[in-house]
């Protein structure tokens, strides 16, 4: 028999397992996004604490914006089938297709536009919970975000008019057409995550530890050489080592230089960084002051 | 199931807890303090904010600006009620719950501390204790925030006098002596100059207390939690009905307080029938006994039926079972209170519907006195007597927190109008 201590990431643990076990009793058709990305990883390890011997109560759902990074995808689908769970995934490029979206350009950033495509999904589902990886660490917009964050029907936030939540006794109450995000690891730090993934011993993609890779320095980042991101003229390609610390869109997400080659070493770096998550990793969150309160009210996770 | 786990019950490494008072009081200023001293913010939000403050022609960098507002905010001047805040030392980590505004204080502070194990009450020294110190810590003693530190603030702008200090001492000491509060702690400090917030500075010398971190890092709040009585509400209850698990029938749920262990007798309620508790499982690991807050699944020797909202409890630990009962009441929905409608009940993991039946009286928050009143109206505080469709499982607030607190839902808006408490 093995002792150890109640520890913080007992307590967050213990408050994620209860958000998930009341979605799933007091809402009617409810889904777990899932990416492939870290924050998500730790949910479906919640999940199973929550629900097993059982089967999850919900089908994880991606919204695919077709700018992802391939070793997340490849990892998406493998964790899902190794969980034995049902994945559905829907693509912008659907969406794109029939018009829903307009871009301007072939490669530009498609973050914006998964609130579309997300909308769609919740839609044709008649999803009336979607749990997601949102912390409230991330970004100011999150900060004063409820664990249980409702959309009226056009998926909309509206930060001014959020209900109470008040001790652990969620308002889980929709009325048709409305959706609720739900927030179950609100509480926890990008340093939480990684403690919890070590001690979960949790597969992650392997674009998450230090590899060599082209980048092209381009304002205060580092962006990734892909088919998407071509240096313009005047800028240069380095070939450096780097981790990326989030992985969204190719187009936009840059790594961070780091040598850390395994989980506990991305712990030590993350508990001496001086930047924050999405300072140092999303171009498209320092486009202005607002741009994530902007997004979430247009239906954003 | 492989492994089998004990987890002992240690040091609480995660303390939550909330500041009261207004900016004039000097909140965001101790925020940043504490933030930037506990080298808790990044250079990026640290070199956002240098900007800003440059911009608005400040000389040094103004810390107060971490806690600046959404965009919403700043374009309506409004303040939306709360925001969460993060931050470790080696010793703990910390979520601090930031409730602003004067208007809507009391929605706000009620909401921010039904979670806190501690509450920071600032006081301005040249002010000394004001109606609203007195209000923050009524609220803090309604809602049962077990600790209390008094921050007597702006101790610069008093020469840093050893008297000053006292007399707001001995003033809140007389007042919360009526509130019947414990644990109060004061400490004087300026969170501009950074004296006793994280560092004790050198201009408070005669100052032999501890600094504000060095309380937020060591104060007892393992005997927060009521660990006397085993409550657990249903949650969900697992039936896989797969062909090895084809009779597994696990209650899910978090130990709301006290602990429970492998063969102790259980009475589930309302029904009344008593079992004993066979597994204790969680994923892979399964347990000898466990406490709260762990989430948990149990299982038990008898197949008997018990579903969502039902509680097991200890069987020599029994608490309370009625359909009507008395409460203070949080009034917080813009909506005022309708004496004659019904309304949604979240108690526990239970939904019912139910209706004030009755106001014994209105509090003044600020003078403390009783009114009469005939309806309730956003930030009234009110002792009423409940009415509820069917007999709810629960214990009084004073004993235990979380079977004595309720919600109450607007069935037409789907809002949650109100916050409860039973006495």
């Amino acid at each position: 028999m093995s002792h150890r201590t109640f520890t913080h990431l007992d307590a967050l643990e213990s408050e994620a397992i209860h958000i998930m076990r009341e979605v799933a009793a007091e809402c009617t058709n409810p889904a777990l996004l899932f990416s492939g990305g870290k924050d998500s990883i730790v949910l479906l390890r919640l999940a199973e604490k929550a629900f097993r011997p059982g089967r999850f109560p919900f089908p994880l759902l991606h919204i695919d914006t077709e700018h992802n990074f391939p070793e997340v995808i490849e990892f998406r689908n493998h964790r899902a089938k190794e969980l034995g769970e049902r994945l559905i995934v829907r693509s912008m490029e659907d969406s794109i297709k029939q018009g829903r979206v307009v871009l301007r350009s072939e490669n530009q950033s498609r973050n914006p536009f998964q609130s579309i495509t997300l909308l769609d999904a919740i839609a044709e589902f008649r999803f009336d919970a979607c749990i997601g990886g949102a912390r409230r660490d991330e970004e100011k917009a999150r900060a004063k975000e409820r664990i249980f964050s409702f959309r009226d029907e056009f998926g909309q936030w509206d930060p001014k008019n959020q209900r109470p939540e008040l001790w652990s006794l969620y308002n889980t109450r929709t009325h048709p057409g409305e959706n609720i995000r739900v927030f179950p690891i609100s509480n926890w730090t990008e340093l939480d995550v990684w403690e919890y993934i070590e001690r979960e011993q949790l597969e992650v993609p392997s674009i998450y530890f230090a590899h060599w890779r082209e980048v092209i320095p381009r304002d205060s980042g580092l962006l990734p050489v892909s088919h998407l991101v071509q240096p313009k003229e005047g800028e240069h390609v380095e070939k450096i080592m780097v981790r990326f610390r989030t992985v969204g869109d190719m187009s936009c997400t840059c790594p961070v230089a780091s040598q850390a080659k395994n989980v506990s070493e991305i712990i030590a770096e993350t508990a001496m960084t001086r930047i924050t998550e999405r300072g140092a990793t999303r171009m498209d969150d320092q486009t202005s002051d607002a741009s994530m309160e902007l997004r979430k009210k247009e239906g954003y996770f | 199931m492989s492994e089998v786990k004990n987890i002992r019950r240690d040091r609480a490494e995660l303390l939550r807890f909330i500041t009261a008072g207004s900016v004039d009081d000097g909140k965001s200023t101790l925020i940043g303090r504490l933030l930037h001293d506990s080298k808790s913010i990044f250079e990026d939000q640290l070199s956002s904010i240098a900007r800003t403050s440059n911009k608005r022609g400040m000389q040094a960098v103004d810390l107060s600006l971490l806690t600046d507002g959404l965009q919403a905010e700043r374009e309506q001047g409004i303040t939306i009620d709360v925001a969460y805040r993060y931050f470790a030392t080696p010793k703990r980590k910390f979520i601090i719950a930031d409730t602003p505004g004067h208007e809507q204080y009391t929605r706000n502070m009620v909401t921010g501390a039904s979670t806190a194990n501690l509450a920071i009450i600032l006081i301005d020294a040249r002010k000394g204790v004001l109606t609203q110190s007195r209000r923050h810590a009524y609220l803090a003693s309604l809602v049962g925030i077990p600790h209390l530190v008094v921050a007597i603030n702006k101790m610069d702008l008093v020469g840093y006098s050893r008297e000053v200090y006292e007399r707001i001492r001995n003033d809140f000491a007389a007042f919360a002596q009526g509130l019947r509060l414990s644990n109060i702690e004061y400490v004087p400090m300026s969170a501009l100059n950074g004296d006793m917030v994280v560092e004790r500075g050198d201009r408070l010398t005669w100052y032999e207390g501890r600094t504000l971190m060095d309380l937020l890092e060591n104060i007892d709040i393992e005997h927060d939690v009521n660990t006397d009585d085993f409550r657990f509400p249903v949650q969900w209850v697992s039936r896989p009905q797969t062909e090895e698990l084809h009779d597994f029938r696990g209650y899910m749920g978090r130990i709301e307080s006290g602990s429970i262990r492998v063969g102790d007798e259980v009475t589930i309620l309302p029904s009344g029938l008593s079992s004993r508790i066979k597994e204790i499982l969680l994923y892979k690991d399964s347990f000898e006994d466990v406490f709260a807050p762990q989430s948990v699944t149990l299982t038990i020797e008898d197949h008997l039926d018990i579903s969502r909202g039902d509680m097991l409890v200890k069987t020599d630990q029994q608490p309370q079972i009625k359909k009507e009962f008395a409460a203070m009441l949080c009034w917080l929905s813009e909506q005022p209170l309708d004496s004659q409608r019904k309304y949604i009940v979240k108690h526990t993991t239970r939904m019912i519907k139910g209706m004030v039946n009755q106001i014994d009286y209105r509090v003044d928050v600020n003078t403390l006195n009783h009114e009469t009143a005939d309806s309730l109206k956003m930030n009234d505080i009110a002792r009423v007597v409940m009415k509820v469709q069917q007999p709810i499982v629960f214990d009084d607030y004073a004993r235990n927190r979380a079977t004595g607190n309720f919600i109450i839902i607007d069935e037409t808006s789907n809002n949650t109008v109100a916050a409860g408490m039973i006495c």
